[in-house]
């Protein structure tokens, strides 16, 4: 398919090509995050996650307008806050649901996939009563959209920019919660053996919450950024959470480095085969290919090492 | 009354009172009408097959999407069909009955769409069912309206290949919608190559490959350049759109859906394809699609329908302000919502001419049935229960609305079974 164009024009589209994949790892890995926490360092299957990031992208849509209306002078940077605002409404909204739903379940992890199923289902048509059932548009202000002109013929899109800007903050206070302060060693303490984690003084019930909270803030804020890609809809949520769900499993569901690894080698396969086969082709070739290594190692790329 | 002859004859009391009981029925029946908005001929004569007619009413039935991932799309038919209904009852109804209305949910689930429509024919008897959606949706239904002698009024366009005496289509069907747009592009744009994209289901395939064949057999010197199928609900399009500044087509030709869509759009403007220098010609974006997608986002783009919510017409010009009076100042008229607007006015011009509700006699006197108040202008049914309909060309505009730059000189003929393009 490179016959019979200049190497100029090659050389170009290999670079777009090359940020294209990139661009598409830190949307995997955004969108990934969140569900690493709650599914890799809890054990719970959340299957509303993609319903946590459609609440996001209804807080920027929300907040889009109320700039409009009181604060239009304001607009341009309306983004950051929206993006704040999004993160505590589905933390606070995730911290609910754990008290409410959650919480009961975590000696039947298998509950929780239907349970948070259900919620799924309940959180679409609470959008759809509310928001209506068609698309919303976000409008984003003119410096967002559009792209940079690297040379005349080479294109980045400024909105793909601000995703990747996005998920390096994400996942440097992902990093620094999990590994780094003492709120990780606690989390995996209650994973690990919830009884002992009581005995030694660990508020068990509070770092649970807190943990599932901060999950589904990260959850919203992936929402949020994906306004500038995507459609907002009430189930849109859906389009995300199979994605989200291979690449942490592939990952291996407790390493972190694991969900990057597999954002990493998921998004560059799909990117590259979408541009020389058909899309559908290059989702089912990846597919095929994760379904085989995970039969061949089901723990995932990355596996934790645990005394048994 | 001709009972005070049989009084003065040896009959018994009680057969006096079922002679009475007998006489009544027709006089009351005559009575009805004139208490409802216009006289309507008597019941046992519109309605033979025992369908939901009374005196002085008719049962319909809804039967479109209001939960689900195709809510989004369905929500303006269901409001342009009880728009048509109400209007239709303001001016006395139908036969001189007024149009109740039963609405079902299909839930965006095609089994749920089968074992609906059974019930709106079944249980509720309904005389019409305006409904459907998505293809898969009407494959579900159909065996159902075959089987239980059914009449749907169908509003989306379609790809074809597909004729039932139980249904109406009154959208259009592939080529009416793809053959003049491809034409025009041609003849105006002198564009010659062309990228075909589409969502991955029967609807863009089936459309492509009908583009693919006048592309290459109809148009002089033109050629399919590229050909990408996604699965529906994709949402990344950064690959495609690089491959296509590779291979610099004169028309993208897309046909993706849903919420793919907005993703599309969203990425080609953000990978800094300018529309209004890259051509590009879609037949699934109607206004209803531009509300998610953002209007500064699609400017610049030709889509070719039948319908467009700015088309400058007399009927279009009392449509558009019922419309948003009915349903809010900022609902928007796609072609679809237009298309399940006519339905229950074709049903009713179907009932007046064959003067009678019956299922056999509407499918019968359906052909050349002739609409001349459609917001689109001006339709008539064919022989194969398609629509004669105008196809036309639109720019959109930053507002969400298009411009209408081209339309048919003619009506064009609806052939859902195109030879050669298969």
């Amino acid at each position: 398919m490179l016959m019979g164009y200049s190497l100029g024009d090659i050389g170009s589209i290999m670079a777009m090509q090359g940020f294209a994949g990139l661009s598409l790892f830190s949307v995997f890995l955004l969108m990934a995050l969140g569900l690493a926490i709650i599914f890799g360092q809890m054990g719970v299957i959340n299957m509303a996650h993609g319903e946590f990031m459609i609440l996001g992208a209804y807080v920027t849509y929300m907040t889009s307008q109320v700039f409009t209306t009181y604060l239009p002078s304001l607009f341009a940077i309306y983004f950051f806050v929206a993006v704040v605002l999004a993160f505590c409404v589905a933390g606070a909204l995730g911290m609910l649901v754990e008290w409410a739903l959650i919480r009961h379940l975590y000696r039947r992890p298998l509950d929780t996939l239907l349970a948070t199923w259900g919620l799924s289902l309940i959180l679409q048509q609470v959008y759809r009563s509310v928001f209506g059932a068609r698309e919303v548009g976000v409008d984003q202000p003119e410096w967002m959209m559009g792209a940079a002109s690297m040379t005349d013929t080479i294109q980045i899109p400024i909105n793909g920019l601000i995703v990747m800007a996005l998920t390096a903050v994400i996942s440097v206070f992902v990093f620094l919660l999990i590994y780094w302060m003492g709120w990780g060693k606690r989390v995996r303490a209650v994973m690990s053996n919830r009884a002992m984690a009581g005995a030694v003084g660990i508020d068990t019930e509070f770092v649970d919450r807190v943990t599932f909270g901060i999950g589904c803030g990260i959850a919203g804020v992936a929402g949020s950024a994906f306004t500038m890609i995507g459609s907002t809809s009430p189930t849109a949520g859906q389009l995300y959470i199979v994605d989200t769900f291979l690449v942490v499993v592939f990952g291996g569901a407790q390493s972190l480095l694991g969900t990057i690894a597999s954002a990493f080698t998921i998004s560059q396969a799909r990117s590259t085969m979408e541009f020389f086969l058909s899309g559908s082709m290059a989702q089912v070739i990846v597919l095929l290919t994760v379904v085989g290594i995970l039969m061949l190692r089901p723990q995932g790329l990355f596996v934790l090492k645990v005394r048994r | 009354m001709s009972d005070n002859e049989i009084n003065t004859a040896a009959v018994s009391a009680t057969r006096r009172r079922v002679l009475q009981g007998m006489a009544a029925l027709p006089a009351a029946a005559a009575m009805l009408p004139a208490r409802g908005n216009a006289a309507g001929p008597a019941t046992a004569t519109v309605n033979t097959t025992g369908l939901a007619v009374t005196d002085d009413t008719v049962t319909v039935g809804i039967l479109h999407s209001i939960s689900g991932t195709m809510a989004i799309s369905e929500t303006g038919s269901v409001e342009a069909e009880k728009l048509a209904i109400s209007q239709i009852n303001e001016a006395g109804g139908v036969l001189g009955r007024q149009i109740k209305v039963i609405q079902e949910d299909g839930a965006s689930d095609w089994p749920t769409f089968a074992e609906k429509a059974k019930k709106l024919l079944v249980s509720d008897k309904c005389a019409a069912v305006f409904g459907c959606w998505t293809s898969a949706s009407r494959k579900a239904v159909l065996p159902v309206f075959e089987q239980y002698n059914g009449m749907l009024y169908y509003p989306t366009f379609y790809e074809g290949l597909e004729q039932s005496k139980n249904v109406i289509y009154t959208g259009q069907e592939a080529t009416q919608q793809i053959l003049a747009g491809l034409d025009w592009v041609n003849r105006t744009k002198g564009s010659k190559t062309f990228y075909l994209l589409g969502s991955d289901y029967i609807w863009p395939r089936t459309s492509n490959k009908i583009a693919r064949k006048h592309i290459e057999n109809h148009l002089t010197g033109c050629k399919v350049v590229g050909e990408d199928y996604f699965p529906l609900g994709h949402t990344q399009f950064n690959s495609v759109i690089n491959k296509m500044k590779l291979v610099k087509p004169d028309v993208i030709y897309a046909i993706i859906v849903g919420g793919s869509n907005v993703a599309f759009y969203k990425q080609l403007k953000a990978a800094g394809v300018d529309l209004n220098k890259q051509t590009l010609l879609t037949i699934s974006v109607t206004e209803d699609e531009i509300l998610g997608i953002g209007g500064e986002n699609i400017a610049g783009a030709f889509a070719c329908m039948k319908y467009f919510q700015s088309l400058d017409n007399p009927n279009n010009k009392v449509f558009v302000p019922a419309f948003k009076k009915m349903w809010g100042e900022k609902s928007v008229i796609g072609d679809v919502t237009q298309a399940a607007y006519l339905g229950p006015y074709l049903w009713k011009l179907t009932v007046e001419k064959a003067g009678s509700f019956d299922i056999d006699k509407i499918a019968a006197a359906s052909p050349g049935i002739e609409f001349k108040g459609a917001p689109e202008g001006y339709v008539r049914i064919h022989e194969n229960h398609h629509l004669w309909s105008k196809t036309r060309v639109g720019k959109a505009r930053t507002d969400g609305q298009y411009d209408v730059i081209y339309e048919t000189g003619d009506l064009v003929e609806p052939n859902p079974f195109p030879k050669g393009y298969q």
